[in-house]
C-alpha cells in the first residue's frame, strides 16, 4: 500500500521540480501552465462529476466568461489582478448559478444535454462579439498587473502562482468533500431518494456545488487568458468542455489530484503526440478510446495497483 | 391513548380508471405498532408512497403530529420526525455503515451547509449513529462498506438508519423482505424492542410476524380496508379470512 498522500506528493513534487529539472524554457513552462490551468478546472469538474454525480458537458463555459471578463476588462483600460480576478470568478459563479438552477432540476442525460445546451449558447455569445474579435478572437497585449507589477509576465513566477492556486484548491476541494456538506453530495450521488428521505432536499446542496465548480473554472479561465495572452470563441467550443471532462475520467474519478493527472497526461500526450506526426489525432482519439474501455479506475488506478 | 401521531382519513388514489387508493382511514398511536397487510396488488406500496411523501392523494388528508402533511414533500415529512425505511434496500453502498446511520443523525442536528470540518471527525455524529447501530445489532460493522453487507445486515442498516433520524413514527414497508429465516427472527426482535418507543407503521408481507408484533392490524383489498382490529378480531374476521388468509389459518 502507497502512503495516501504518495501519489498528489508525487504529482505537485514533479510540477514544483519540473521548472529546475530541464523543463525551465519558455516553451516546456507555458506547456505546463496550461496542463495546470485546465488541471484547476479539471479539479472542480471533478467535484461535480466525481463527488455531486453532476456530468456537466458545459464547464468551458465558465473557463471562457473568466477569459473574456480579462480581455471585455483589459479593453476597458482595467488590468489590476485586484479587480480583474474578482470579476471573472465573480461572472463566472453567477452563470453557473443561473444556468444550474434550470440545469439542475433535471437529471441523466438530460443534464449532459442541458449543460452543453448552455456551454453552445455561451460559444456563440463569444462568437458574436465583435468588439472582441467575433470568430478571430481577441489578442492580450500585457498580462493582468498584479499589485501594480508586471510580476504574471515572469514565466517563473507565473508557474508557481498556478501550482500555489492548483494545491489550494486540491486541498479546499478535498476538504469540501469531506466535510458535511460534501457527505450530503456524495449521497446524493449514490441515491437522491434515500437523501430526501432523510430530510434533505437535494437542489441546494447540488446547486450550491455547481455554482463553486463554475467559479474555480471562472479563475482557471482567467488564468488561461494571461497564459496565452488571447481569447477566443474555441475556449468555450463543446471540444474543450468534453476535454476537460476527459482528464477527469483518464486521471481517475473519486480523487481529485486524479484530475490533475489527467490534465497533465491530457496536455502532454497532444503535445509529444503533435510532434511525432501532424496525423497525431489519428491515434490520440483511438488511444482516448481504449483508456476509457479498459482503464476503469483512470491513471490513478493504474499507479495504485501498481503500488 | 391520547392523540393519533398519524391519522390518514379518507385517503384516496387512483392511476387512470384504476382505483388503487380507496377511502383509507386509519391511525396509529403513539407507542404503537399498526400493521397493514394485504395480497399482492391490495395497494400497500402506494399507500407508503402517499404517507412518505413521494406519491400526493387525489383526495383525503395526512395528519402528522396534529399537523396536516398532505401537500408536504418527503424531504420536509422526514424533518418534522416521519423515518420511512425502504421495501428494496436503499442503504448508500459506496458509504460506511457509521456514515450512513451519521448522515441520517446529520438530517436533524444543525445545518448541513458546513464546508471545511471532516464529518468524520464529528463525535456528536459518531456516538448518537453508534448507538443506533447498537440498537439493531450492527456496531460491530460500523467500518464495513454498506455494500459489503450481508441483505440481512442491510435490513437491519436500514431500520439504523431510521431510528438515527431520532423520528417519532417509523414508516416500515417490508422490513423482513427477502430475509431467511435467521434474519427474520433476529429483525423481529429488533423491531418488538422498538415497540413502545415509537408509533410504527408496518407494512409487511410475512403473517406470522405480523401477528406477533402488531397491535393492531388493518387489511387491504383492492385498496380498501375491510377490516381494522386486534390480531385475534383479524384472525377471527371471516371476511378477511374468505378474501386473504385463505382456510389455513
Amino acid at each position: 500500500m502507497l502512503h495516501r498522500y504518495a501519489v498528489p506528493l508525487a504529482i505537485f513534487g514533479a510540477l514544483a521540480l519540473a521548472p529546475l529539472l530541464g523543463f525551465g524554457a519558455g516553451h516546456s513552462l507555458s506547456l505546463l501552465a496550461r496542463a495546470m490551468i485546465l488541471g484547476l478546472g479539471a479539479v472542480g469538474l471533478s467535484v461535480l462529476v466525481g463527488g455531486a454525480g453532476l456530468v456537466s458537458l458545459g464547464h468551458a463555459a465558465s473557463f471562457g466568461i473568466g477569459a473574456y471578463a480579462v480581455v471585455m476588462l483589459d479593453a476597458a483600460g482595467q488590468t489590476n489582478a485586484g479587480v480583474v480576478f474578482p470579476v471573472a470568478v465573480l461572472a463566472a459563479a453567477v452563470f453557473a448559478l443561473l444556468t444550474g438552477a434550470v440545469a439542475i432540476r433535471t437529471a441523466g442525460v438530460n443534464f449532459i444535454m442541458i449543460t452543453l445546451a448552455f456551454g453552445q449558447m455561451a460559444f456563440f455569445t463569444a462568437a458574436s462579439l465583435s468588439a472582441y474579435g467575433g470568430d478571430d478572437g481577441y489578442t492580450l497585449y500585457a498580462r493582468t498587473r498584479l499589485f501594480g507589477t508586471r510580476l504574471l509576465e515572469n514565466r517563473w513566477f507565473f508557474h508557481y502562482l498556478l501550482l500555489a492556486l492548483l494545491v489550494l484548491a486540491w486541498v479546499a476541494g478535498r476538504r469540501l468533500l469531506a466535510s458535511r456538506f460534501g457527505r450530503v453530495l456524495r449521497a446524493i450521488r449514490e441515491n437522491p431518494l434515500r437523501v430526501q428521505a432523510l430530510g434533505f432536499s437535494p437542489y441546494p446542496y447540488q446547486l450550491l456545488a455547481y455554482t463553486l465548480a463554475g467559479a474555480l473554472g471562472g479563475l482557471a479561465g482567467a488564468l488561461l487568458a494571461n497564459a496565452t495572452e488571447f481569447v477566443a470563441p474555441s475556449f468555450i467550443a463543446w471540444q474543450r468542455s468534453g476535454d476537460l471532462l476527459f482528464m477527469v475520467i483518464l486521471g481517475g474519478l473519486g480523487q481529485l489530484h486524479g484530475a490533475v493527472l489527467g490534465a497533465l497526461a491530457f496536455v502532454l500526450l497532444e503535445e509529444y503526440l503533435a510532434e511525432l506526426t501532424p496525423h497525431w489525432r489519428l491515434i490520440f482519439g483511438p488511444l482516448l478510446v481504449l483508456v476509457a474501455l479498459y482503464l476503469k479506475g483512470g491513471l490513478l488506478g493504474l499507479v495504485q495497483r501498481r503500488g | 391513548m391520547g392523540e393519533p401521531l398519524l391519522e390518514l382519513r379518507g385517503l384516496t388514489k387512483a392511476f387512470g380508471a384504476l382505483k388503487v387508493t380507496q377511502d383509507v382511514s386509519l391511525t396509529v398511536l403513539p407507542g404503537e405498532i399498526h400493521a397493514v397487510i394485504g395480497p399482492n396488488g391490495a395497494g400497500k406500496t402506494t399507500l407508503v408512497h402517499q404517507v412518505s411523501g413521494t406519491l400526493g392523494p387525489d383526495a383525503g388528508s395526512i395528519h402528522f403530529a396534529g399537523r396536516d402533511v398532505t401537500r408536504l414533500p418527503l424531504a420536509r415529512r422526514a424533518r418534522l420526525g416521519l423515518a420511512r425505511s425502504f421495501q428494496i434496500t436503499a442503504v448508500l453502498p459506496g458509504f460506511s455503515v457509521l456514515e450512513n446511520a451519521a448522515l441520517a443523525v446529520q438530517a436533524r442536528s444543525g445545518s448541513s451547509f458546513r464546508f471545511w470540518r471532516a464529518a468524520a471527525t464529528e463525535a456528536a455524529l459518531n456516538d448518537t449513529a453508534l448507538d443506533a447501530l447498537a440498537r439493531v445489532g450492527l456496531q460491530d460493522r460500523a467500518t464495513t462498506l454498506a455494500g459489503d453487507l450481508s441483505h440481512g445486515e442491510r435490513r437491519q442498516l436500514e431500520l439504523a438508519i431510521a431510528l438515527a433520524m431520532q423520528p417519532r413514527l417509523l414508516l416500515l414497508d417490508e422490513p423482513l423482505a427477502g430475509a431467511g429465516p435467521e434474519e427474520t427472527e433476529r429483525l423481529v426482535g429488533i423491531l418488538a424492542g422498538l415497540k413502545a418507543r415509537y408509533g410504527i407503521l408496518l407494512v409487511e408481507h410475512d403473517m406470522a410476524a405480523v401477528f406477533a408484533l402488531a397491535d393492531r392490524i388493518s387489511v387491504l383489498v383492492y385498496g380498501q380496508v375491510i377490516a381494522t382490529g386486534t390480531p385475534g378480531e383479524i384472525r377471527a374476521n371471516a371476511e378477511v379470512r374468505a378474501a386473504y388468509l385463505g382456510e389455513d389459518h
